[in-house]
């Protein structure tokens, strides 16, 4: 069933009976081509772009609970592309890329709000660092703009400009960079990856891979073996535990990253900010909430949620940066599982098993990312090698000295 | 989280710094024929558990001792907090 405004129109003057749902419910078949792990915003997108610009039908998405419960569902919505280094600048500006003609691939609402994202500067060294970006972003076909003091003003008047310690002095604004709806990616990749035959199996929990001679056949679950030509692991957050079950060690940490929500406010923030000086970023949801983060807590965790020094380091970030954001309440915090890798850039390759691939180490950057690695994932499942784009995010990079350190923070997981 | 510090008593874990995996302590012989296999190991590859952690928090706004703090990345709960010292000399690590 194709959405359209027509279609909205008819189930309005009909009663809206004739609304479906959205994917099938169907039981796990005996055999698979390709079975991708984790249902969530990539493992999704990887089912989506494998059926539909691969061509491989006979596919499954296993989820040990509901699909889009985990960090699809969790973060703060923003996209962007502005990286610096080779490695990851073309992979985000293809990713941003695909994010602009996602809702006409899904026929699926996703709210992409190209609002502009702009990152502050507070000094001449920072000036200098963005501007290198900027021209990065520039050469590999992103959109980046140098803005100084007067010309943010102008946006966003209220900010704190002249702080003795952290005046701001201007920003670096891409304003192809925005929010989605983040639930909405995760059931409009669902939606489209089932009406082209792809089995989103939920409630069903991979407990182990069958492995033998070195080649993955497929995986063990609460409903059964499930046989697989290939098998793709895109757990971000759990990829430790899951490719833990194929005696496979990575180069990753799980940390739990906070997200906070204010009450509702009038419109008041039109694009994303992120402050310069310490590490806060803040947008306006449509309901009128402001959306806001900073860092990881820092020690590894599974449980998805932090504790409250982080919580006043971000809100005091949040003060340096708009001191009215002191009025306003907090409405809900929560926290999600992130996969920190040791150089603060994924992974997108083959495993020491073969047939088994791995798509993890998203760090706390894996939403603006989905589109670009499901595309990406697919690629390599359906071809063996790695899309263009993602080339760099092999997993034996670190063996190989091949890091991609946007940061310069070295191997250690909480610093990126 | 509160950390019980085996010298000062409960303190709170903002006052640390975490470093990472207690496996950190064993630093691999650079002089063995392995040694580049053993420092990519060390340096990159994680047992990453969900469940009892062993792991390295260093007293950076007290008595900058470094501690071995046994704690469940389930729950937060920390079961058991030693000096590293203690641990790397019953490793028979220094003197």
């Amino acid at each position: 069933m194709r959405y359209s405004g027509f279609k909205v129109i008819k189930e309005a003057l009909t009663g809206h009976k004739g609304w479906k749902p959205a994917w099938r419910d169907p039981e796990p078949k005996a055999q698979y081509d390709v079975v991708v792990i984790g249902g969530g915003g990539h493992g999704l997108a990887t089912a989506h772009y494998l059926a539909k610009v691969y061509g491989q039908r006979n596919v499954a998405v296993i989820e040990k609970g509901w699909i889009g419960g985990g960090n699809v569902g969790r973060n703060t919505t923003i996209i962007r592309s502005n990286y610096l280094l080779d490695g990851n600048e073309p992979f985000y500006e293809f990713s941003l890329k695909l994010w602009e003609g996602l809702e006409q691939d899904l026929n699926y609402n996703a709210m992409v709000s190209q609002r502009g994202i702009i990152n502050l500067i507070h000094s001449d060294a920072q000036r200098d660092a963005f501007t290198r970006r900027g021209n990065a972003m520039i050469l590999n076909g992103a959109d980046a703009e140098l803005l100084d003091a007067e010309q943010v003003r102008k946006e966003y008047p209220y900010l704190n400009f002249n702080d003795a310690r952290f005046p701001i002095k201007g920003g670096l604004m891409q304003r192809r960079g925005g929010t989605v709806r983040h639930d909405a990616v995760a059931w409009g990749y669902a939606r489209s990856a089932d009406s082209h035959g792809v089995d989103i199996i939920q409630n069903c929990e991979v407990t182990g891979f069958r492995i033998e001679d070195g080649k993955c056949l497929g995986v063990e679950t609460s409903k059964g073996f499930i046989g697989a030509g290939k098998v793709g692991c895109a757990v971000a957050g759990n990829s430790g535990r899951v490719m833990g079950m194929a005696d496979i060690r990575l180069p990753i940490e799980s940390h739990v990253l906070q997200a906070f929500v204010s009450e509702g406010l009038k419109p008041v923030l039109p694009g994303v900010i992120t402050f310069g000086a310490g590490h806060f970023y803040v947008s306006q949801s449509d309901k009128g909430g402001l959306v806001f983060g900073g860092d990881i807590d820092g020690y590894n965790t599974y449980a998805q949620r932090g504790n409250l020094p982080v919580v006043e380091d971000v809100c005091e970030g949040g003060m340096a940066l708009m001191p009215m954001i002191g009025r306003a309440r907090l409405l809900r915090m929560w926290g999600g599982i992130m996969d920190m890798s040791m150089d603060g850039s994924p992974i997108i390759d083959r495993t020491p098993v073969e047939g088994l691939y791995f798509n993890g180490g998203w760090c706390y950057g894996g939403f603006k990312a989905t589109p670009a690695s499901g595309y990406c994932f697919a690629h390599l499942l359906a071809r063996n090698e790695p899309h263009p784009t993602a080339t760099a995010y092999r997993l034996d990079r670190f063996r190989t000295g091949r890091m991609i350190d946007e940061k310069g923070a070295g191997n250690q997981p909480n610093l990126h | 989280m509160i950390i019980d510090h085996p010298l000062l008593g409960p303190r709170d874990s903002s006052e640390f710094v975490y470093l990472g995996d207690a496996s950190l302590i064993d630093r691999p012989d650079w002089q063995a024929e392995n040694a580049a296999e053993a420092f990519y190991d060390y340096a990159y590859l994680r047992d990453n558990p969900a469940g009892e952690h062993r792991e390295l928090w260093f007293h950076e706004s007290g008595d900058r001792s470094w501690l071995v703090v046994t704690r469940n990345t389930m729950t937060h709960e920390i079961s058991k907090v030693e000096l590293a010292r203690d641990v790397a000399r019953a490793q028979g690590r220094s003197k």
